[in-house]
């Protein structure tokens, strides 16, 4: 695995699914060590232990020596010997069978990400295997597609990301920074792509900022891949974005914003640290890196926001505007 | 779950696997160590009653085909087997390149609910025989979340066939409206949850935003009556009910300033030192004057009028308030 992995924690499973998927599981690996089973389960060692002692005392009607399910040790690994008929697994649910089936259609839709013919036969079989459990996911779409994808080049952008991570390659990127409304020029070692929240990121190690940084692929005005290899360096770690992508910080400048209902839709599209309603209007706190950024929010929604805090921020835009005004009475 | 009852219920599992007959309750109550010995006591009967029957519930749950019946004319209850057939995952050989994507696939789902079922799926495949490592496809990770509480109702009431009602909040509304839609699904669209059906008060196709959706989910009428139309295409409802983009508007951006609208528009090759023109293609005027009055004196808008006026109007009311 590479280092830049981030580290996965399983969801955990019921504990009868999970002794009853073991027998066949085992048998299929003889002699594998008790910790990669274990690992494979998401559960610790010892719990694994506690499952291979209960399946033995489990076996065929009488339970006598010779009907019980046999385990052999060696050492840290196991092998079974005797499976009292619990030769396979038990067939997929349809939820399972809908959720391997939706997901794997929607790689097959984004180009770059999986190669499209090994999805396509990867669906077949797992459709083939849950049967009648397979019909209809289509109740269910998912599109990764990525929300700010006006660009017509932004297909090859992904294409060119993908191989730059395949073959470990730098990266020189024309990348627009909204905050300070900026288009800069840097060199990058990418890490990983992430897909979420319905927009594309690279996440790269960036050399100018010496730091893991997130790109949004439609901010991505050029790329291009260096021949140089990729140098990560070992004390850049992959963002956790279990808990979202952008996660509100305390270093960040608090704005408090009151939202009329033609802004009620702020509180959807950005992080909010805190989103109450206030009579007929929804009252929000945000954390923004950048002020200038919420500056051209809060100008966008006029007098459907009022800023409470901070009160500086009030002002700008006032200014801002009448300045934008006398544009239009002295101008073309 | 208690050992003693895991236990149990892995015995009755071997148990109806291995038989052909079916198989009573009493008989499976002396072949299956754990619902202890029957003393004839009416107490003892009734408890061994409710502890057969959460069995029965908890296999059927997780998938045991549990099938009932008699072996013949002479039988006076009904007995239980498991066909196995019907029990075993069918053979299934996957390649490693294809292991692998649907070991990526299984990672996409964020959500307690579908992140369980895949995960799930992939225990069994593995039980199967097929190394699917989840943590492959080194360098992609691609993620839904669905954290909508309506998630789940919604697309159990799609896979029932069932109507159902909710409160709904329209976009820019305060106030909430009852709704009652035939599902027909649960469309994730640029990031966003949808539900796409038939709206039974408009009686007409809608999306809604799952986000939107207030309070519960309930029924409106039974299961298996909601007919989907032939052919739709759900993704397509959901991109159409955003207006298209196909207007130019053209306007002046102040020399180096707006990077943010220059990246986005296209030059028309005029200018002055007052500033260069662009084309910016808009499909909402009304859209397009909240993007520009975004960047304040750094934009004027020059032309067609409705974009123009609709700029001024916005800036007049922001400073005189």
């Amino acid at each position: 695995m590479s280092p830049t992995s981030p580290t996965r924690t399983l969801p955990p499973t019921e504990r009868l699914p999970r002794l009853l998927a073991l027998v066949p599981y085992l048998q299929a690996r003889p002699g594998i060590p008790v910790a990669d089973a274990a690992g494979d389960f998401g559960v610790t060692e010892a719990q694994l232990r506690q499952d291979l002692e209960l399946l033995w005392m489990c076996g065929l009607p009488g339970h006598g020596p010779g009907d019980l399910i046999d385990l052999s040790f060696e050492g840290d690994s196991v092998t079974v010997t005797f499976d009292a008929g619990i030769h396979r697994p038990l067939r997929l649910t349809s939820d399972e069978a809908l959720s391997l089936l939706v997901a794997l259609r929607t790689l097959a839709d984004v180009p770059g990400l999986a190669e499209r013919d090994v999805v396509d036969r990867a669906t077949a079989k797992i459709e083939a295997a849950a049967g009648t459990q397979a019909k209809a996911p289509t109740g269910l779409t998912v599109n990764l597609q990525d929300r700010g994808a006006q660009r017509p080049d932004s297909d090859e952008h992904l294409v060119v990301l993908r191989r730059a991570l395949d073959q470990q390659r730098a990266l020189h990127l024309t990348y627009y920074v909204a905050g300070r409304d900026e288009t800069t020029e840097r060199v990058v070692d990418p890490m990983r792509l992430l897909l979420a929240e319905g927009r594309s990121y690279l996440e790269a190690w960036c050399r100018r900022s010496g730091d893991v940084r997130l790109f949004r692929l439609d901010r991505i005005d050029a790329v291009q891949m260096l021949t140089e290899p990729a140098r990560v360096p070992a004390e850049a770690h992959p963002r956790d974005v279990s808990t979202g992508v952008f996660r509100p910080s305390a270093e960040h400048d608090a704005v408090t914003l009151r939202l009329g209902a033609g802004a009620r839709w702020v509180a959807d599209y950005y992080p909010c640290e805190r989103v109450t309603e206030a009579g007929s209007e929804l009252e929000i706190v945000l954390r923004v890196a950048d002020l200038r950024w919420v500056r051209r929010l809060v100008l966008g929604l006029g007098t459907e926001v009022t800023v409470l805090d901070p009160p500086a921020l009030a002002e700008e835009v006032r200014q801002e505007a009448a300045a934008a005004l006398a544009g239009y009475q002295e101008g073309p | 779950m208690s050992a003693r009852r895991a236990e149990r219920l892995v015995n009755l599992v071997i148990c109806l696997l291995s038989t052909r007959q079916f198989l009573t309750a009493e008989r499976i109550r002396s072949a299956v160590p754990g619902y202890g010995p029957g003393d004839g006591s009416a107490p003892g009967e009734e408890a061994f009653k409710r502890m057969f029957e959460r069995d029965k519930t908890e296999l059927r749950d997780l998938g045991v085909p549990l099938e009932t019946g008699r072996n013949g004319w002479a039988d006076t209850e009904d007995g239980y087997r498991i066909a196995r057939r019907d029990y075993e995952l069918p053979d299934i050989d996957l390649t490693a390149d294809e292991a692998a994507a649907v070991g990526l696939a299984a990672r996409l789902w964020q959500s307690a609910g579908l992140s369980q079922a895949a995960h799930g799926a992939l225990q069994k495949l593995r039980a199967a025989g097929i190394d699917v490592d989840s943590q492959a496809a080194p360098g992609i990770e691609p993620r839904v979340e669905a954290s909508d509480p309506a998630f789940q109702p919604c697309l159990d009431a799609v896979r029932a066939a069932r109507p159902i009602r909710f409160d709904y909040r329209r976009p820019g509304a305060h106030d909430t409206e009852a709704r009652q839609v035939e599902p027909w699904g649960v469309v994730s669209w640029r990031g966003r949850w949808y539900l796409v059906g038939h709206d039974r008060v408009r009686r007409a196709t809608r999306c809604f935003r799952l986000s939107r959706i207030l309070g519960d989910v309930a029924p409106a009428g039974r299961p298996d009556t909601v007919t989907i139309p032939d052919g739709i295409d759900l993704t397509a409802i959901v991109s159409d009910s955003v207006p298209p983009t196909s207007r130019t508007a053209v306007v002046l951006i102040r020399p180096g300033r707006a990077q943010g609208l220059r990246r986005t528009a296209t030059s028309t090759g005029a200018g002055t030192a007052e500033g260069d023109e662009f084309e910016v293609s808009y499909g909402d005027p009304e859209a397009l004057a909240d993007r520009l009055v975004g960047f304040g004196s750094a934009v004027l808008a020059l032309r067609p009028p409705e974009v123009r006026d609709a700029v001024m109007d916005r800036l007049r009311r922001l400073v005189a308030r």
